[in-house]
């Protein structure tokens, strides 16, 4: 369960100071599946990167599961950030030296996962996500959609609660968007919380929970349904 | 749960293959560095080895009486430095037989002058000493006999030859009792030097030896260029030392105007020089390993903004700050110790090369210099990377991330 309190970040840039967030206060059960809309500069990516312990509020309180997280160590929050938080990009973010499975592998090559180990999970997920014949090719081998699904195989490689996507989709065709935006909906039906940063009003209608932020703060919130 | 060295090393080696300019440029650097230093003391090392074996075949308990007092008696340098206040005469050689500890005595004349036989002539080096000169040297004698054991004031004319000029005078003829022209005189050559090789400046192949007396007439001089003393113990040295201070002392109106000195004093002064030569050549070898540590920093920094999208990835997929700054120091260090070693081998293909133009020179990096410059290497990297490594681990993730 994720519970935000009072959650303000303020960026200071210059002398004069932007306030990406103001006073955001809700709580996620684990397992629900949200998009986050709202025009360009509202503070979603800002919100997102909060969640997934990339960034500091500038002040308020972030619960996970229990733990308050918000003023952890670096080390610790890296070890939530491999453990429990799975992260997709709109630019796919894969290593271009790396195959694509050693690009889902890399999370569990860095917690230390056993070689064999890593080999029969990268297996299975390659399998899932329809890509198994491609495991050793590199990134600029592959379509946009195929990327995508190699970067969520390495978000969820190490089974997280939580899964972060900011605009999944935005740099793929309608059909390979539909087809990645499938995969997450169906790894939310396996349990998993999944968060999705839109502009896309048809993929943001598919949600349970619909948020709307304008100008750092929350406008609209549909709340479980 | 922390990432496996293997894999530390794969996915360091993996980054290291994609950029082989950077890595090509850091490998030359360090390998330079290193292989400066392995060169460099080889030829200090092969230095010192040359002399020290020089000195070495005059024999342990041997002392050298050298004309002229110098500052603090032992010191080698004031061998060279040839100042002469009072000569050394033969008779000041004799009276040192005295001593019961005293076993060979022989006076050493040095001169240059023109040997001839028939048509051909050559300005050959000439030696006047005895016939203790042969033992006491350790020389032996391919033909003939050496210079007589007579009486050290008759001045016979008889010499001995050295191989290389007798092959010279006499291509492959039996010179032996035949007659030579040295300067205005003659003398029968009454044996040949074997091949010894060198001593101390004194090329035994190329040279003549003649008694003591003939060569003071032949070059109209009563001095002594030295004498050689060769002592029946170790442990009497110190005790002839100061007997032949006194001795001669005593026969020059009480002035001290002589310097012994041991061969374990003037080994002692050359290791001495030579070990502080190796150490300085090494020193400055090691400011061109500064050189590339600062190249390596560069390069490094370079790396970090290049892979800036990687870094914020990394951290975004659990990796910690001290994750992020060791994977760059072990990419730092695969790199340099590669260079190290690289460098080592060049090192030595180097010494080996310079061997075969001199191969006199004895010239082997030792054990100690090759692990300084290893370690110093690896060190240089290590720290010159810290700085764009903790640069690397400090990066905001998200604006990583944004850098495309
Ligand atoms: N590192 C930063 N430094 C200064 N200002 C920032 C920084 N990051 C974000 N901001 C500002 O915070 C506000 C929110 O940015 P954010 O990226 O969260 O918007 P967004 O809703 O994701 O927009 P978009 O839809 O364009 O991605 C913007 O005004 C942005 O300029
Ligand atoms: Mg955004």
């Amino acid at each position: 369960m994720i519970k935000l309190t009072e959650i303000n970040r303020i960026f200071q840039v210059g002398d004069q100071q932007v306030h990406a967030l103001r006073d955001i206060n809700m709580t996620i059960d684990n397992g629900e599946y949200l998009s986050i809309m709202g025009p360009s500069g509202s503070g979603k990516s800002t919100l997102l990167n909060i969640l997934g312990l990339l960034d500091n509020p500038s002040s308020g309180e972030y619960e996970l599961e229990g733990e308050i997280v918000t003023h952890l160590s670096d080390e610790q929050q890296a070890v939530i950030r491999s453990s429990q938080i799975g992260f997709v990009f709109q630019f796919f973010h894969l290593l271009p030296r790396l195959t694509a499975a050693e690009n889902i592998a890399l999370p569990m090559m860095l917690a230390g996962v056993a070689a064999s180990e890593r080999r029969q999970r990268t297996k299975k997920i390659l399998d899932e996500l329809g890509i198994a014949d491609r495991a050793d090719h590199k990134p600029d081998q592959l379509s946009g959609g195929q990327r995508q699904r190699v970067a969520i195989g390495r978000a969820t490689i190490m089974q997280p609660r939580v899964l972060l996507a900011d605009e999944p989709t935005g740099n793929l065709d309608r059909h390979s968007g539909m087809e990645v935006i499938d995969i997450l909906e169906n790894m939310n039906q396996q349990g998993i919380t999944l968060i999705v940063v839109t502009h896309d009003p048809e993929l943001g209608e598919r949600a349970g929970r619909k948020i709307r932020f304008v100008d750092g703060a929350i406008t609209v919130d549909t709340g479980k349904q | 749960m922390s990432m496996g060295i293997t894999d530390i090393i794969r996915f360091s080696f993996s980054a290291i293959v994609r950029y082989p300019l950077r890595a090509g440029l850091m490998l030359l650097a360090i390998a330079i560095g290193v292989a400066s230093i392995v060169i460099l003391t080889g030829l200090g090392e092969g230095a010192r080895r040359y002399v020290t074996s020089e000195f070495s075949s005059l024999g342990t308990n041997l002392l050298i009486v050298i004309p002229g007092k110098t500052e603090t008696s032992g010191n080698a340098l004031n061998i060279f430095s040839g100042e002469t206040p009072r000569d050394l005469t033969l008779q000041d050689a004799l009276s040192l037989k005295q001593h019961a500890q005293v076993n060979r005595i022989a006076p050493v004349v040095i001169g240059a002058a023109y040997v001839s036989y028939q048509q051909l002539s050559r300005e050959t080096p000439v030696m006047g000493s005895n016939a203790e000169l042969l033992k006491l040297r350790n020389w032996k004698m391919a033909r003939g006999r050496f210079l007589p054991a007579a009486d050290d004031t008759r001045a016979a004319a008889v010499c001995v030859l050295g191989s290389k000029l007798k092959q010279e005078l006499f291509k492959n003829e039996n010179p032996i009792g035949k007659k030579i022209r040295i300067g205005d005189r003659q003398f029968r050559i009454i044996g040949i030097m074997a091949s010894e090789g060198r001593s101390i400046g004194v090329d035994v192949e190329d040279i003549v030896i003649i008694p003591t007396a003939s060569a003071q007439s032949l070059f109209n001089t009563p001095s002594l260029f030295r004498i050689l003393v060769e002592v029946n113990s170790r442990d009497a040295l110190e005790q002839v030392k100061q007997h032949i201070v006194n001795t001669i002392k005593s026969r020059h109106q009480g002035e001290e105007d002589v310097t012994v000195i041991s061969q374990d004093a003037v080994l002692g002064t050359f290791d001495q020089i030579f070990t502080s030569l190796t150490l300085t050549v090494t020193g400055i070898a090691a400011i061109s390993l500064t050189v590339a540590g600062i190249l390596i920093m560069n390069i490094m920094l370079v790396t970090v903004s290049q892979r800036t999208a990687e870094i914020g990835l990394l951290k975004a997929i659990g990796a910690s700050h001290h994750q992020i700054q060791n994977l760059f120091l072990v990419e730092a260090s695969l790199l340099t110790a590669t260079g190290a070693l690289l460098g080592i081998a060049i090192g030595y293909g180097g010494n080996l090369f310079i061997h075969t133009l001199f191969p006199a020179l004895d010239n082997v990096a030792p054990g100690w210099a090759i692990a300084a410059a290893f370690l110093l290497a690896l060190c240089t990297g290590l720290l010159f990377a810290v700085m764009p490594a903790r640069r690397a681990a400090r990066l905001d993730p998200i604006q990583a991330l944004a850098h495309r």
